[in-house]
């Protein structure tokens, strides 16, 4: 303001900006980074979108008529979908109750110098390559399964997840949705694990405290204040488990012997996932199936993205009254 | 002090049976082992007589159950409804203990046992790549006559290669982009934005991701380069594949740095703002330096989530037989494919077990790979960090 | 070296809330001037903005002058960064760099400024700079060990050290010994006595005696109530202060009556 004050002959000017620049550029850099992750995840959209469009509407965008692989791309893709949505949902009933089992087992149960190594050797698990349990599925669990399945059938038959599928007998591979399922829900299992034990170790010592001070056993202890606590981040976490197993490809790719949709789940030869089936086939496709496999994969995307943002939604709805923070 | 005193009580009234009254109505400490002998036996006469043999799994399995049913009316018979509810719930959270164990130690197990063998008696198998295997060899090993051909060291090469690249996209933009979030833009809604999308990508299904790195590079190359059959198939090389390895490992990066910058005290920032030092310096020398120990160990994370991604990979990088050092042209094999090629497409489908064992053999090294990289990121981030002494 | 502070009308702001209001004070060049009052009187607010590191604060902002000599350092145009390496400030807590040695958080002004010098040069500063912060002998044979090691207050004189090192005009300190045992906090109030010889120190203080102790003049800074602004309620000699304050509420609080 009052420049006329400011003595001309001052060496160490107080405009004087040395290396400002610096500041910029690296403010800029920062910036771009951010503006790159943006432009990532619209062209993931794009290029996905762009590259289906011919099996979405092949009479727009393509020289034929229909799809390769059905008379229309829905026709194509909900049996696939079904499947997914079925295999991921099986895997994630097995799983749950299981991961809260643990969970509770680390924060609550195990002795601590248990809970931390059980607790590390979770999350190495969780670094297993899914190839890995692929192949352990493939070779190892699918024929253990068989005589169960067998069992299943003989004395469950008449619910229709345990029936023969039409024109097939129970499987003699056990290469099954239900063993992929199984093989899924070990993957999911560490992941889960890990975000359950973590909302149950947040639990206010307090309150726990507090219902002990009352004479509450163990399990009483835990019915009163650990779970009405964690109840939304243990949906986040199904739901988050969920989104892992929807995407999961290896496991199902190697496990699954796969084929048109059905409710058997202990039939070889029956139902496909999203995942495996542009696994499978995209290395080989070309043209109109590969526009088919693009689009199957949107659809996927679409699906694992509203998962997800439910869970996300889930825990930032109930962040305010969970008392955390 | 009899726990019927509370109305929550609805077993019979507790038996004294010690001088003290405190342990009054408590079953004595050996219940549970009387308990689980029964149950062992019973387990084992019911297997029998409903399999007419042995079978071990059938036991344990059997056992369990009765063992928890019978802790849990013995404690009702002796003590009271809540302590046999507690003593239920307890015993089922153990039992979701050892369900989880079985089928993790059961994959850590067939990968050693499958694979070690193979690894001892053909160490060879890590220094040889596939390019002079053909059906006919691995059916002479089959069949006795010849020793296992072949390795995995082009699988090895692609997924250095590869991940290396990914590497190279992903920690600039992950590092600068959470710099971005912690020091520049506080909670403005490009900020808000950004974390936003960035757990959107954290859930990309990774053959999406692998999807869109071709479908990417499919329409760069036919629009820029040309729309021949020969440019497209150009399009499957080690680069496509590190683009879909970047979108899975960026939001990780992200993530774990975000959270390592956010611990680092703004006492130190206002520190060396109060010396006359510009922001940019501040950041990279005194904020990154404070928490390069975690930065690096998340990175370490992310870099051993993707190496073993194998869907991405799959549908990018084509499938090679030999050793590739480059990742801008030519098809490469990572080692996650390799395993899944090898089981599912036998070198001879007639006689696939060579091909299974090179397969296992290559699983039990990727498991090393990715193990030892989060080994590592847990030593970065105990030994390597500043210490906190002091105050 | 040394420099006079001019404020005139400064008023501190956070967002719409007001911190501190109207500030007319004049700081003599090789003085100690303390800033005494009870929480919450904008007495650290006002610190801060002598070199500008309250805009560090999201929102917040100055409205006024203050002179640096005859400089404005809210004048358009003025680099923030330049006014600090020219006002030094010394924190409520030792905050020594935990990646650096004992010889590079000295030294941290200039490396991190990405000065280059010979290491003679170096050495020079260090040592003088140490030897400015009466911690020389304590540290000569550590220096290379990280500065996070030393105990709290030569972790506080090493801060200090660091902040003379690039020889400023004036140094502020917040709070310098609230964190610090009666020991550590006896050798920062000797060192600022020696440092007044080249520098103008302000420091804040929630300690009255320390205030009596260290300083020249001490100003009062008091708010009305919550939600009101700060002021600079009285501002004269240290000695008047405690003795003889010519406003009520700074007589009240001298002695001890709240606060």
């Amino acid at each position: 303001m009052n420049s006329t004050r400011t003595a001309p002959e001052r060496p160490r000017g107080l405009t004087v900006k040395n290396g400002a620049a610096g500041d910029k550029v690296f403010s800029g850099l920062t910036l771009a980074a951010g503006v790159t992750i943006l432009v990532v995840l619209a062209f993931v959209a794009i290029f996905l979108t762009i590259e289906s469009l011919p099996a979405l509407s092949p009479s727009l965008f393509s020289d034929q008529d229909s799809i390769d692989s059905a008379d229309s791309f829905w026709d194509y893709v909900w049996p696939l979908m079904a499947g997914t949505v079925m295999a991921s949902a099986i895997a994630i009933l097995l799983a749950t109750p299981v991961a809260i089992g643990i969970g509770l087992y680390i924060s609550h149960y195990a002795p601590r110098r248990i809970a931390t190594p059980v607790g590390y050797v979770i999350d190495l698990l969780a670094a297993i390559p899914s190839v890995v349990y692929g192949a352990w599925g493939m070779t190892f669990l699918a024929p253990l399964l068989v005589p169960i399945y067998q069992w299943l059938n003989t004395y469950l038959g008449w619910i229709p997840l345990f029936a023969e599928a039409e024109g097939a007998s129970v499987t003699s591979t056990g290469r099954t949705l239900l063993t992929a399922s199984i093989v899924l829900a070990v993957m999911v299992l560490p992941i889960a694990t890990s975000l359950c034990r973590e909302i149950f170790l947040q639990t206010p010592k307090l309150h726990q405290e507090a219902a002990q001070a009352l004479g509450a056993t163990r399990w009483e202890m835990i019915k009163m204040t650990v779970f009405p606590f964690a109840r939304a981040g243990i949906v986040s976490a199904v739901m988050l488990a969920l989104g892992r197993a929807l995407g999961e490809t290896m496991a199902v790719t190697m496990v699954l012997s796969p084929g048109v949709f059905s409710l058997s789940l202990i039939t070889s030869g029956r139902n496909g996932t999203i995942p495996a089936e542009i696994a499978l086939n995209f290395p080989e496709a070309f043209g109109m199936r590969q526009a088919e496999l693009i689009a199957a994969g949107l659809m996927l995307f679409i699906i694992t993205l509203l998962v997800n943002m439910t869970a996300r939604w889930i825990v930032s709805r109930h962040k305010e009254f969970s008392g955390a923070n | 002090m009899s726990q019927s005193t509370t109305n929550l009580t609805a077993g019979p009234p507790a038996q004294k049976t010690g001088s003290n009254s405190l342990t009054a109505g408590l079953m004595p400490g050996w219940t549970w082992i009387v308990v689980a002998g029964a149950a062992l036996v019973l387990g084992a006469a019911i297997t029998v007589v409903l399999s007419d043999q042995f079978a071990v799994v059938g036991w344990v399995v059997l056992s369990g159950l009765l063992y928890i049913v019978g802790m849990y009316l013995i404690t009702l018979v002796l003590e009271t409804r809540r302590r046999a509810t507690d003593m239920l719930w307890k015993n089922l959270v153990w039992t979701a203990f050892f369900i989880a164990l079985v089928p993790l130690i059961s994959v850590i197990w067939t990968v050693v046992a499958n694979g070690l063998p193979t690894l001892i008696s053909n160490p060879g198998i890590l220094t040889d790549d596939m390019s002079n295997v053909v059906g006919a060899d691995d059916q002479a090993t089959a069949a006795g006559e010849a020793p296992l051909m072949g390795g995995i060291l082009h699988g090895l090469i692609g997924t250095l290669t590869i991940t290396l690249m990914a590497m190279v996209f992903s920690v600039p933009v992950g590092l600068l982009a959470s710099i971005y979030l912690v020091e520049y833009g506080t909670d403005n809604w490009f900020s808000k934005a950004i974390r936003f999308f960035v757990d959107v990508m954290t859930g990309i299904p990774s053959i999406v991701a692998g999807l869109f790195a071709f479908s990417g590079m499919t329409l760069f190359v036919s629009t820029f380069i040309s729309d021949s059959p020969a440019a497209l198939q150009s399009v499957k090389m080690g680069l496509t594949a590190s683009i879909a390895l970047s979108v899975l490992m960026i939001p990780v990066v992200v993530r774990s740095t975000e959270e390592m910058l956010r611990v680092v005290p703004n006492e130190l920032r206002e520190a060396s703002y109060a010396l006359g030092v510009r922001k940019w310096r501040t950041i990279t020398k005194v904020v990154l330096p404070t928490a390069m120990s975690g930065i690096a160990s998340g990175v370490t994370l992310a870099i051993a989530r993707v190496a073993g991604e194998t869907a991405p990979i799959l549908v990018t990088a084509g499938y090679a037989v030999s050793v590739n050092w480059n990742v801008f042209s030519g098809w490469v094999t990572a080692l996650p494919v390799y395993i899944y090629r090898q089981l599912i497409n036998p070198t001879a489908p007639a006689a696939p077990d060579p091909a299974a064992a090179r397969a296992w053999a290559a699983a039990l090294i990727l498991i090393l790979i990715v193990m030892g990289l989060n080994l590592l990121a847990r030593v970065i981030a105990h030994y390597f960090a500043p210490q906190k002494s002091g105050r | 070296m040394s420099k006079s502070i001019t404020a005139e009308d400064l008023n501190v702001y956070y967002g719409d809330f007001r911190a501190v209001a109207d500030v007319n004070i004049e700081i003599a060049p090789r003085s100690v001037t303390a800033f005494i009052g009870p929480s919450g009187c904008g007495k650290t607010t006002f610190l801060r903005s002598l070199n500008r590191m309250h805009e560090e604060v999201p929102g917040a902002r100055v409205k006024g002058d203050l002179y640096l000599d005859d400089d404005n350092i809210y004048a358009p145009g003025v680099d923030p960064v330049t006014v600090r390496s020219m006002v030094g400030m010394v924190f409520q807590r030792p905050n020594p760099f935990p990646t650096m040695s004992v010889r590079e958080n000295v030294l941290a002004g200039h490396k991190l400024n990405g000065t280059r010098m010979s290491k003679s040069e170096a050495d020079d500063i260090v040592e003088k700079a140490l030897r400015g912060a009466n911690l020389f002998n304590e540290v000569k044979d550590r220096m290379d060990r990280p500065g996070s090691g030393l105990s709290g207050g030569q972790q506080q004189r090493l801060c200090i050290a660091r902040t003379v090192a690039v020889e400023p005009d004036v140094i502020l300190m917040d709070e310098p010994c609230s964190a610090l045992d009666p020991i550590s906090t006896l050798a920062i109030e000797d060192l600022i006595a020696d440092l007044k010889e080249d520098y103008t120190v302000v420091i804040v203080t929630h300690n009255m005696q320390q205030a009596a102790r260290v300083s020249e003049k001490t100003a009062f800074f008091n708010i009305a109530g919550v939600g009101e602004p700060g002021k600079m309620v009285e501002y004269d000699q240290t000695s008047v202060i405690f003795n003889n304050p010519s406003n009520e509420q700074t007589e009240r609080y001298v002695a001890g009556k709240f606060g």
